[in-house]
């Protein structure tokens, strides 16, 4: 603005319109914090109201926001999606590329040699298991959201019939981990099924809203079934998972006596490591081998176009109800691995707060993509864990990352589509032209 | 009109609320020919294609459809999907709707997704590798390539349909609805935004599929080059009622579909001529 003259280079877009988006940005944090921050109010020793102004930390504030605003708007113009390639030399593309192709198998092989590298490290294996369930819980929701682009918001409703039918069968008849497993699983699909009856014919918003509400509907009947699930007390003394019957505990028939080395509760630990690495990978086989069979391409083909599938003679219902099934069966899956590793479980644990948090794995992570979204399951939860020393800041760090990767990567991490068949080379399909479905 | 009839449309009727869009319509569509049906924008051609491929439930009528072997499915009672899987009706779209995320390969392996179900053994004997599923998969992998030769797109099998020029989408598009080895293909104005020499391209196609594979075709079409070329028979629509049908030359020197083509309705031609006479 003040010398356009030296700038005749740069676009008419250039700093005037910059500054201009920073000042009205800077602006609209004024009127926003000049009550939240700028003015303190606080019930004085006897009641009445005390205030103080505080138009240092405001001023403060404001300027950040101004700062900030001019930052992210070059971060948008330099690195972002367009301008990517123009600024990444050849060579570390082809680096990239190569990273790419051999990511995947060295981050299995690195998550198989976890609890040997971390034996003695009970936080890091803890929240190895931790990051492994979302991991899983992001693979199941992918079939829904990712693939057939149905937006699910209750998923957790899914993940909370698995653990409670794992917690009652076990508790009530004494039913082994491995026979209610698949119980656990099955279970979720009819949910799942359920849930897709009335809601078939909801597209976008509305489809988003019911998956929610009956989200929340599971978790108020677990709440006030008091008979069946003990209501707000949830279910414990949920039995520990057994090696094939083998109890991995301190008894003289425990797996560490039978073996005839020294027990330790770490065995345990390792053993739900790799038992949801396992299941994990189940979930992921499963989805890679479903998007090659007609299923899984019809449900590809539905989020791209539903009309044209109905012209090709594609039954949309059933289609869309084996794709609620199916990712609600992973769920299940999944909340029976919670029950038994946790042995206590309460409606606390299945809020909308852990279905918003799945979604935002497999949105974060690039709708479809599995390694994407097990990269962001990694980043999401253990990055939480990672940022656990800022306290309060915490969120603010979390948030503003995930700000930024949504402008560097509107489609996340892994944004491309892999073909599912191809005749002489599979090439990658670019997200721009790959739809996110109706709802 | 003698011959097989493939598709007898009898006294149709389509109303949305006190909106008449077709009225008493009667036409047929011979087996192995081209059927093409023409009129004015706004005459109810794309409704009379919505009712015949279950995207509309008709008010009032009957929609017949007699397979090769003489069974005959009641169109107007089926719903869409059931029209293309039962009664092997595949249609095209007038605005293209093919899935631009995925390949032109995958494009056509959609296309023939019950035939791969069934295979599949709805999924489970796909999942773990069943023989007789690969081979049908191969054989998919055959019609879809045999598919793409036809249309002249081979070499872009493994390219996303949404990265194709207008015309290659349109070519995919009617290639897609082959892949379901229908009875009769009812496209929705093929030719639309095509040059000149891919509207001969296309007609030569569509006399292919009709000369090679004998599949009856019934087309809405503005371009009257590839009409008048290729049709076999021609209905000519206006505001909903069939003014005229007939092969193309006849209706070509019909006063009426003149008129409605020139925008004069019926009354004002009549009361031209009796004003003259």
């Amino acid at each position: 603005m003040t010398a356009p003259s030296t700038n005749t280079a740069k676009p008419a877009t250039g700093i005037p319109a910059l500054l201009k988006t920073a000042f009205i940005n800077a602006l609209i944090a004024l009127v926003l914090f000049s009550l939240m921050i700028g003015i303190r109010t606080e019930a004085g020793s006897s009641g009445q109201l005390t205030y103080w102004t505080r138009f240092g930390d405001l001023a403060s504030i404001v300027a950040a926001v101004f700062g900030g605003s001019i930052v992210i708007e070059l971060l948008r113009q330099w690195i972002g999606p367009t301008g990517a390639e123009k600024l990444v030399p050849p060579a570390v593309q082809s680096g990239i590329s190569f990273i790419g192709r051999y990511l995947a198998p060295a981050l299995l092989i690195f998550t198989l040699l976890v609890p040997v590298i971390f034996y003695n490290q009970r936080y890091i294996l803890d929240l190895a298991i931790l990051v492994l369930t979302y991991v899983m819980l992001g693979w199941g929701l992918n079939v829904v959201v990712g693939l057939a682009g149905l937006l699910d918001l209750g998923y957790v409703a899914f993940y909370a019939v698995g653990a409670y039918s794992y917690g009652l069968l076990a508790t009530n008849f004494g039913w082994s981990f491995w026979i209610c497993l698949p119980l656990a699983g099955i279970l979720a699909a009819f949910w799942g099924v359920l849930l897709g009856f009335p809601v078939l014919r909801l597209r976008g918003d509305y489809l988003a809203i019911v998956t929610l509400a009956f989200g929340e509907i599971i978790r108020l009947v677990i709440i006030n079934w008091q008979d069946l699930t003990g209501g707000p007390n949830g279910v414990s003394g949920i039995p520990r998972p057994t090696f094939f019957g083998i109890p991995l505990d301190n008894s003289d028939d425990g797996l560490a006596a039978r073996l005839g080395i020294e027990y330790s509760p770490t065995h345990r630990i390792v053993f739900l490591f790799y038992l949801i690495l396992a299941l994990a990978l189940l979930t992921n086989w499963a989805t890679i081998r479903l998007r090659r069979l007609p299923i899984g391409r019809a449900w590809e083909a539905l989020r791209e176009d539903e009309v044209a599938c109905r012209a090709l003679g594609i039954n949309t219902t059933t289609t869309k109800l084996t794709a609620f099934a199916t990712g609600a069966m992973f769920g299940g899956f999944a909340g029976a691995f919670f029950a038994t590793r946790q042995g206590f479980i309460s409606p606390e644990s299945f809020t909308f707060q852990e279905s918003a948090l799945v979604l935002a794995i497999v949105v974060l992570g690039g709708m479809g993509s599995q390694l994407g979204v097990a990269l962001s399951a990694l980043a999401m939860i253990g990055g939480f864990e990672l940022f656990r020393g800022l306290e309060g800041y915490r969120m603010l760090v979390f948030g503003m990352a995930m700000v930024l990767i949504m402008i560097w990567r509107p489609r996340g991490l892994i944004g491309h589509r892999a073909p599912t068949v191809y005749l002489t080379k599979a090439k990658a399909i670019s997200s721009d032209l790959v739809k996110e479905g109706h709802g | 009109m003698s011959g097989d009839k493939i598709l007898s449309v009898d006294r149709l009727a389509m109303r949305f609320g006190g909106i008449v869009a077709v009225q008493d319509l009667s036409f047929a569509a011979e087996r192995k020919k081209i059927t093409a049906l023409i009129g004015p924008n706004g005459a109810g051609k794309t409704t009379v294609f919505n009712c015949i491929t279950g995207f509309y439930k008709p008010s009032g009528g009957a929609i017949r459809l007699t397979h090769d072997g003489g069974r005959t499915i009641a169109l107007e009672r089926l719903n869409d999907f059931r029209i293309a899987k039962q009664a092997k009706v595949a249609r095209t779209f007038q605005n293209i709707r093919l899935f631009p995320g995925m390949t032109a390969l995958e494009n056509l392996m959609v296309a023939q997704h019950n035939a791969l179900m069934r295979a599949s053994g709805f999924t489970f004997l796909g999942l773990i590798g069943a023989p007789g599923y690969r081979d049908a998969e191969k054989r998919a992998i055959d019609l879809a390539t045999d598919w793409l030769k036809r249309v002249n797109l081979l070499d872009r099998a493994d390219d996303a349909a949404g990265n194709f020029a207008y015309g290659d989408q349109r070519r995919l598009e009617i290639a897609r609805a082959m892949c379901t080895e229908p009875a009769l293909l009812c496209l929705d104005e093929p030719a639309a935004g095509l040059n000149a020499r891919e509207s001969a391209a296309l007609s030569e196609l569509l006399l292919s599929i009709r000369d090679e594979l004998g599949t009856s075709i019934l087309l809405i079409e503005h371009d009257m080059s590839v009409v008048m070329e290729i049709s076999d028979h021609i209905v000519v629509m206006d505001h909903g009622v069939k003014i005229a049908e007939g092969t193309p030359r006849e209706v070509r020197d019909d006063p009426k579909v003149i008129a409605a083509y020139l925008g004069a309705d019926e009354e004002e031609a009549a009361a031209v001529m009796e004003g003259g006479s």
